[in-house]
């Protein structure tokens, strides 16, 4: 989005200096997000404690190491619950984040502004990178510590959780914004769009394996992009000894990069054709 | 350019609603102008197409010689707006705020001087969660004359004011209209507009029903005075000349005397009643 300056009449001082750039400005406003997420306590204590205090429970209720592995199914929580704190600071974070903007006039106010449009979007992906990157920190450590995970060793598998993090984070963040369209006000935007979430979690594999799922939930949750991310992480935290507890005995990660490539294209397509500045009641 | 805000044959409809129903309009550079009209007149949609933020069904408009209907940024930069309704950023601090906004524009002003212009240097560092109604309405300010604006729109700026607060607030008003900049309010407040307008235009039913300076509008100089006292009240077009009748009558003090024109809100409330259809 380069809607730089084109108007014809001069002003009497601005013409003379060119215009922030959109990535510059961008910059500005994710430090800007940034800063306002940690400080409102309760939305950092939602987001992060979430994935954390279930990763802690399936991990005591769950002991031991699964049947004809040499995986523990705390390690397996581990990387499917990674990947569902990405889609909940992509999706649900991101989502019930800017219905708020919507409702309390921040949009509003901003495309009053000579900011480029596009420097929010860029300022909400910034905050989204941080809050996923600081709770994969976080869910790797308590793994690590309590639960035996070994972090891989070889390059090629941080290569891995690189891409399978990058497209996870950016496609989920697409679809948040999307949806963030849907409730008709922040008060209602937590409901309608965390339920979902919740449904596509536990049809996705993060917290009830694919082996005790009828075949009809697995064919849903193949369309969305949960599933795939959290194969990707699987591939990475729980090497090849986890491939045989895959339904088709593989990580499948060329599948895993086309889906999730999908909807990135998906989301950025729905985002373009579905954004709304104004809120509802704004006409 | 004469004029900051051009308007000819300007309409809007939603749905089965003509709100804007031809609306011929021109504001001068340098002037404060207020619209006054009941809620649901049309108002605040034609402010918010000389705004940028809504589009049009028909007319031509020229804000700032550019058009509205495609706003760029460059022309953004050149006005300011201060909206009715706002509770975003209430984490960051007053001058965090500012400072934040002043990197959107070519040519900002120095912020620690935008916030003492609004009266808010002692509240600088405070949260924006933590002000008052009115003080937020000042952080609302200094955001929309942060790019050193050419035009500002203030919708409703003191709604939800207490007396002093809004007599605190015209007097800010008044010293940006000194600036040169072109000032365009709306408000419900007819004293508001009296005190702050150079002119005023009346919308009722999508329409500009009475436009002028508040002291002539709809002929309200012309329009008689009422003068009463004790016994009796008489209409007339020569005030002065009854008093003194009256004066000869009492043989001096008249008991009771008083003498009324009519006030802006007679003109406005009169001139709201015509034309609901």
């Amino acid at each position: 989005m380069t809607d730089t300056a084109t108007g014809t009449a001069p002003s009497r001082t601005a013409a003379t200096r060119a215009m922030p750039s959109a990535l510059k400005l961008g910059l500005s406003r994710g430090a800007v997000e940034t800063k306002m997420f940690f400080r409102e306590k309760d939305a950092v204590v939602f987001t992060f404690s979430f994935p954390i205090i279930l990763l802690m429970l399936f991990g005591s209720i769950f002991a031991g190491p699964l049947e004809g592995s040499g995986v523990t199914v705390s390690q397996l929580y581990t990387a499917g619950l990674i990947g569902a704190g990405v889609m909940g600071a992509g999706f649900q974070s991101l989502g019930i984040g800017i219905a708020g903007d919507r409702d309390d006039g921040t949009l509003k106010r901003l495309a009053g502004t000579p900011m480029p449009r596009s420097a929010y979007f860029i300022g909400k992906i910034i905050n989204v990178l941080v809050i996923a990157f600081l709770e994969v920190v976080i869910l790797l450590a308590i793994g690590v510590l309590m639960y035996d995970l070994d972090l891989p060793s070889q390059v090629s598998s941080w290569v891995t959780f690189a891409w399978v993090f990058l497209l996870g984070v950016t496609g989920a963040a697409l679809l948040g914004t999307a949806v963030s369209s849907l409730p008709r006000s922040a008060k209602s935007a937590a409901a309608v769009i965390s339920m979902p979430f919740v449904v596509l979690q536990f049809i996705s594999g993060v917290f009830i394996p694919f082996t005790q799922m009828p075949e009809w939930l697995i064919n849903i949750a193949s369309v969305f992009p949960l599933k795939w991310m959290c194969q990707g992480f699987r591939a990475v935290f729980l090497g090849a000894d986890g491939a045989s507890l895959e339904l088709t005995k593989s990580y499948e990660l060329d599948r895993v990069a086309l889906i999730l490539a999908a909807w990135v294209i998906g989301g950025l397509v729905l985002c373009l054709t579905t954004f709304r500045w104004k809120g509802r009641r704004d006409g | 350019m004469k004029n900051a805000i051009e308007v000819r044959g300007l309409t809007k409809r939603y749905g089965d609603v003509q709100a804007v129903k031809g609306i011929d309009l021109d504001i001068r550079r340098g002037e404060v102008f207020a619209f006054l009209g009941p809620n649901g007149a049309g108002k605040s949609t034609t402010v918010e197409i000389l705004e940028g933020y809504r589009k049009r069904d028909a007319g031509e408009i020229s804000v700032l010689g550019v058009d509205p209907g495609r706003p760029t940024r460059e022309w953004r930069s050149r006005i300011g707006i201060v909206l009715q309704t706002a509770n975003d950023a209430a984490e960051l601090s007053v001058l965090e705020t500012v400072r934040h906004f002043a990197g959107y524009y070519p040519n900002p002003r120095d912020p620690d001087e935008v916030i003492a212009a609004v009266g808010l240097s002692d509240k600088a560092n405070k949260r924006v969660r933590q002000l008052s109604g009115g003080q937020r309405r000042r952080v609302d300010v200094a955001l929309g004359i942060l790019g050193n604006p050419e035009l500002i729109f203030l919708d409703e700026p003191t709604t939800g004011f207490d007396p002093e607060a809004r007599r605190q607030f015209w007097e800010l008003i008044e010293g940006l209209a000194q600036t040169g900049s072109t000032i365009v309010l709306t408000t419900h407040y007819l004293d508001e507009a009296e005190a702050l307008a150079d002119r005023v235009a009346v919308i009722a039913g999508g329409r500009i029903v009475a436009e002028g300076e508040p002291a002539t509008l709809g002929g309200r100089d012309t329009a008689k005075a009422v003068v009463t006292w004790e016994e009796g009240s008489v209409e007339t077009s020569t005030p002065t000349k009854t008093i003194v009748e009256l004066s000869r009558r009492y043989d001096g003090e008249v008991p009771g005397l008083a003498v009324h024109r009519p006030t802006l809100e007679d003109i406005y409330l009169k001139l709201i009643e015509a034309p609901r259809d």
